[in-house]
């Protein structure tokens, strides 16, 4: 088991390099001089030459990314051109609407999904399996984004059951942050709780097809008892895939929901710094994000290890 | 033939001919504005109503249907062309570095969810259609190359791959004769979702900006546009969205039913 | 009193009828086998006397155990019945255990399901059948993991959870056909011994006559769905009453009669043969090791003979074959066809490859399901530097499928139009069409039904006459590489223990191993003299 946590721990710190590598390439090299790309075509040639002393483009690119990767490490992630303020404390302020609602999301996903999936399964091929089913397909197909403007026109411009946008903060108390999360991770979670519960699913029912869910039966079990004392557990080794997946999906999808809602999160402070050119801002936050579905990914495999014996023997 | 694959044809093929019959035909002219008309429910002039600048949105939609199924179209064929081929050559030198190296670039490319390639590529270059097809397809290619190689892989443990070896066969013979067309099928079925996924991402990057640019009509762009008036004129969110859904709807539909259709084990029990 | 009383069985799934009319009965401590080749429904039997059968399948008759009858209760009712008044084994013992539960755990569900006893008393009974099925507590505590166990082991756990609360019937479905012989020897004893302890009924379901004549008490022998004849082994094999039974007697130990092999001559040379694996790798620094699957082997087969080699799963009998093929590279020695080496460098060499053909095990999975046969049968004329075209080619597509017994016209076919034995024909003529020197045969009878196999045995003996052979003949099956031929190798793991005149090998067998195999394997009982 250490062995085998030690080895993932190794590809993630050989995945965040690389990832690092790729996101400074295309920040810092694609572009040409990020300096003048930063300020626009009708930069004054000293302002250019100020930034680039104040960015450290004079140093040699390797140094550079050095530079960039160390600072980040100690948490210093520079200082945004446009706010003029540590991009650390920019993201942190931003990450705590951002993680929170990917997480609330991701709960409410595998809450709403793992009996669904269950349900349909045990009763396959009969009514409440295709209501199930129906549902998730439908599921699928809706844009999260959409749904998220239709859940505002119901629950908070109709029924005013919700602010229609915008974050309390944290400082009002748990409850009320959360009552103003809460229409956005419905959003985000009901679109990945209807791919959730098809994996969950179609994972069981591959199992049931199994010879030791026979042998369970052969002993005595009824199905719903082989069900959950054979499947579930089998069938968690894709569920867990997709959820750590779907992470991933729940973070980007955050982005595009903080739109919808006004939250002030990290997607909100990406737009501002695309459309404003800040490079920094925008490195610092893909790095961020990456650095985020790469952790959850080997958080992913060292739960499959809990789950099977088979991969904790294997090293 | 199952009603869902039906049903799926139906839809698709619907949004696939409004999207033809735009090049010749629309309504009006998709972009002409026409503000004392705006903001019209649906009625017998304006099929699908008008938004906020009086375009009729029917037109809009058709119009959209091109930008959405051009982008998810090639973001797939980004996809495939790059992902197949590598999956192939994974399964082909299973175990051996190249396998390792192809495998882990995957799952590298995996770490960068498309929205957040569309970021990096826009911080940079600016946004636009293509850039979201790029961002998409490249987020295509590990999804083509794992469920290549997975597929590959079982096939090459089979005996008349090994009959295939012991006739003198090369690994690059034999993957494009025996592997490629066995694991057609499986492709397809991935192709039709990954088609729907695309659809719904180009909606996504176009929505908050980083997709297709105006004057190119988009659905996403459509539902950007209609996000501030959703309490006076909700029926410019909901067409949109409905249009995006049903698409989605109609390729997942067909995916499925393909998958039932084109599966042999399923085809004998049902026979 | 009989213990369990089947009558007038009768199951279909749709329009399909899979058991007509079928009566059979098993007293206390009786060993009842049900035998027949697939499709015969003797696995369905039992499954419908579980009550395990799929859910579109109907079913009329009775199935009575101890004047109950099984088709009559309720589900819940059968669940109780299920593991405690009937216990079931399986063919796949590599699958039949749950992956991501201890063996203790999965013989103690049986127990705690059933509320026989609290924790405490199931652990010690779990313990207790495992202790019975040879499973001892030093080397399998309760905390092992089913992959941590080999085949046999795992069929052990699998008949410990089936005995657990000592059920009234057994039922044992191709108990051991997933296993090799010495290990189907233990398994066939230990439930021997088991009804012997317990005075359990066992309905032993097998496609092997050999195995049954051993054990059965009564056997019974079906066929498409219908009990054709049954009766007391001894009675039933003395008079074998059924033309059916005949035919599947005679199929079981089919024997064919060779041409004699011209003067000896070397075709095939194989010299200290070494073939190593890496195994993965479970230290960071440490070098991981290779495991020798192939040792120092060296052995020589002559033009025109037909020389077998037999031994047990893993022992290395198809990675040599693989590197006789020059699929695979060696890392010792060197083997020749024909005085040339067939890996030359880097690279296999070809002008060896095109004089060696192949024909495998699994008459489902050896054809590309897409492709025509004759686009499957001329595959091997890629070795040729000329191939022949046109008419030239639709020739000899029509001689290599007469030759095997099937009609030209099967040419324009797809695979899933043959049945498997035909389609092992096919594949019989796919090796000939470039009429190789030697041909390997790997287990090439062995997924076949008795009958189906008797043909391509006397296909094989009729090929050899016109063809004159040479062929490498890989099994497991002792007895069909008694007949078909004149030499055996006998390997064990990764060396050749003994070789020599396949009479003489099976009449005075030198080496402990050669012997073990032999009595361990099964064997029909000598009537056709009775």
């Amino acid at each position: 088991m250490l062995r085998y946590s030690l080895k993932r721990l190794l590809s993630l710190i050989l995945s965040l390099a690389v990832a690092s590598l790729v996101i400074f390439f295309v920040i810092e090299v694609a572009p040409g001089d990020p300096a003048s790309f930063m300020l626009g075509i009708n930069a004054q040639p000293d302002t250019v030459a100020a930034l680039r002393a104040e960015l450290g483009l004079d140093v040699p690119k390797a140094e550079r990314y050095l530079a960039w990767v160390g600072g980040m490490v100690t948490g210093d992630f520079g200082t945004s051109y446009t706010y003029r303020t540590p991009v650390a404390r920019m993201i942190a302020d931003r990450l705590w609407v951002s993680l929170p609602l990917a997480l609330y999301a991701l709960m409410l996903s595998t809450l709403i999904a793992c009996p669904a999936g269950i349900y349909a399964a045990a009763r396959r091929g009969r009514p409440g399996d295709a209501v199930v089913m129906g549902a998730t397909q439908l599921g699928v197909a809706v844009p999260n984004f959409w749904f998220a403007m239709m859940l505002v026109l119901v629950f908070a411009i109709n029924l005013r059951w919700f602010g229609a946008g915008g974050f309390a903060g944290w400082d009002k108390g748990l409850l009320t942050g959360l009552h103003s999360l809460t229409l956005p991770a419905i959003a985000l979670a009901l679109p990945q709780a209807a791919i959730l519960a098809r994996v969950m699913r179609s994972a069981l029912l591959d199992i049931l097809g199994e010879d030791f869910m026979r042998t369970a039966r052969a002993k005595g079990l009824s199905r719903r008892q082989a069900l959950w004392r054979h499947a579930v557990r089998n069938a968690l080794i894709p569920v867990l895939t997709i959820i750590g997946l779907q992470f991933s999906f729940l973070l980007a999808g955050a982005i595009i929901i903080e739109q919808v809602f006004y939250l002030p999160g990290l997607g909100r402070l990406v737009f501002q710094a695309i459309s404003a050119r800040d490079l920094i801002v925008v490195e610092s936050v893909v790095m961020l994000l990456v650095f985020a579905v790469i952790t959850v990914n080997f958080m992913v495999d060292l739960a499959y290890a809990l789950v099977d014996p088979r991969l904790r023997a294997r090293t | 033939m199952s009603r869902n694959l039906a049903l799926g044809a139906i839809l698709s093929s619907l949004v696939v001919l409004a999207a033809l019959t735009s090049f010749v035909w629309t309504p009006y002219d998709h972009a002409a504005m026409n503000i004392p008309d705006k903001l019209q429910t649906p009625n017998a002039t304006h099929w699908f109503g008008t938004d906020h600048f009086g375009r009729d949105m029917f037109s809009m939609i058709m119009v959209g249907a091109r930008t959405s199924i051009a982008v998810a179209l090639l973001a797939v064929g980004i996809g495939m062309a790059l992902g197949v081929p590598l999956g192939l050559a994974a399964a082909a030198r299973k175990g051996t570095w190249a396998d390792e190296l192809i495998m882990r670039g995957n799952d590298l490319v995996f770490a960068f969810p498309s929205l957040v390639i569309a970021i990096l590529i826009t911080a940079v270059f600016g946004p636009g259609a293509v850039n979201a097809i790029i961002a998409i397809g490249i987020f295509n290619i590990p999804v083509f190359a794992r469920i290549t190689r997975g597929a590959a892989l079982s096939l090459w443990e089979r005996e008349f791959i090994m009959a295939a070896r012991v006739a003198g066969k090369g690994a690059a013979r034999i993957s494009a004769e025996h592997i490629l067309p066995n694991v057609l099928n499986l492709l397809i079925v991935q192709g039709t979702i990954q088609f729907s996924l695309g659809i719904l991402a180009e909606a996504g990057l176009s929505y908050v900006g980083l997709g297709a640019q105006p004057p190119l009509p988009s659905w996403g762009r459509m539902l950007a546009d209609a996000q501030t008036m959703v309490s006076f004129a909700p029926h410019m969110a909901l067409i949109p969205g409905v249009a995006i859904i049903l698409t989605v709807l109609g390729l997942n539909l067909m995916g499925d039913g393909l998958r039932d259709w084109l599966d042999p084990r399923l085809r004998v029990t049902r026979g | 009193m009989t213990l369990l009383e089947i009558t007038d069985l009768t199951l279909s799934i749709g329009a399909l009828k899979i058991l007509d009319r079928v009566s059979l009965s098993i007293a206390p401590g009786e060993i009842v086998a049900v035998t027949g080749e697939s499709g015969s429904g003797k696995s369905m039997t039992a499954l419908a006397a579980m009550r395990l059968l799929p859910e579109r399948a109907k079913v009329a008759g009775h199935v009575m155990l101890e004047g109950r009858d099984l088709l009559a209760q309720s589900e819940a009712a059968m669940c109780a019945v299920r593991g405690r008044e009937i216990g079931m084994v399986f063919q796949e013992p590599m699958t039949a255990l749950n992956p991501v539960r201890t063996i203790g755990d999965q013989v103690m569900e049986t127990i705690l399901i059933h509320g026989a006893m609290d924790r405490d008393a199931a652990r010690a009974r779990a313990r207790e059948v495992l202790e019975r099925v040879g499973l001892p507590e030093d080397r399998f505590p309760l905390s092992r993991f089913p992959h941590e166990l080999s085949g046999g082991q795992r069929q052990r756990v699998v008949i410990a959870m089936a005995i657990a609360l000592r059920p009234k019937l057994l039922i044992a479905d191709e108990p051991t056909t997933a296993l090799d012989v010495t290990t189907q020897a233990q398994i066939l004893d230990l439930l021997k011994g088991l009804v012997q302890d317990y005075g359990m009924g066992l309905m032993m379901i097998t496609h092997d006559l050999a195995v049954v004549s051993d054990m059965a008490d009564r056997i019974v022998v079906m066929r498409r769905g219908e009990v054709v004849e049954q009766g007391a082994t001894r009675q039933l094999f003395a008079r074998m009453h059924h033309p059916y039974t005949r035919m599947l007697f005679e199929a079981s130990g089919h024997r064919v009669t060779l041409p004699a092999p011209p003067p000896p001559a070397p075709l095939l040379e194989v010299r200290g043969a070494v073939r190593d694996y890496r195994l993965p790798r479970r230290h960071l620094m440490r070098d991981p090791g290779v495991h020798r699957a192939v040792n120092a082997v060296s052995f020589t087969l002559n033009r025109g003979e037909r020389l077998g080699l037999v031994g047990e799963s893993g022992c290395g009998k198809s990675t040599l074959t693989r590197a006789i093929l020059g699929l695979e590279p060696l890392q010792g020695g060197e083997i020749l066809l024909d005085g040339q080496p067939v890996w030359s460098g880097h690279r296999p060499n070809l002008a060896v490859r095109r004089r060696m053909q192949v024909v495998f095990q699994d008459p489902f999975g050896s054809f590309n399901p897409r492709h025509r046969v004759e686009r499957l049968v001329t595959e091997p004329f890629h070795l040729l530097d000329s191939p022949p075209r046109g008419a030239a080619r639709r020739e000899a597509v029509a001689e290599a499928l007469t030759a095997v017994g099937l009609q030209p016209g099967d040419a324009g076919k797809y695979i899933h139009e043959f049945s498997g034995g035909q389609r092992q024909r096919i594949a019989i003529a796919r090796a000939l069409i470039i009429r190789p020197e030697l041909i390997l045969f790997d287990e090439a009878v062995s997924a076949l039904d008795v009958s189906v196999r008797a043909q391509i045995l006397d296909l094989l003996a009729e090929l050899c006459a016109a063809y004159q052979l040479s062929y490498l003949f890989i099994s497991h099956d002792l007895s069909v590489v008694r007949t078909v031929t004149d030499r055996v190798l006998v390997m064990k793991a990764g060396e050749i223990v003994e070789q020599g005149e396949t009479a003489r090998v099976f009449a005075e067998p030198q080496h402990g191993y050669t012997r073990a195999l032999l009595a361990a394997a099964p064997t029909l009982p000598e009537v056709g003299a009775a």
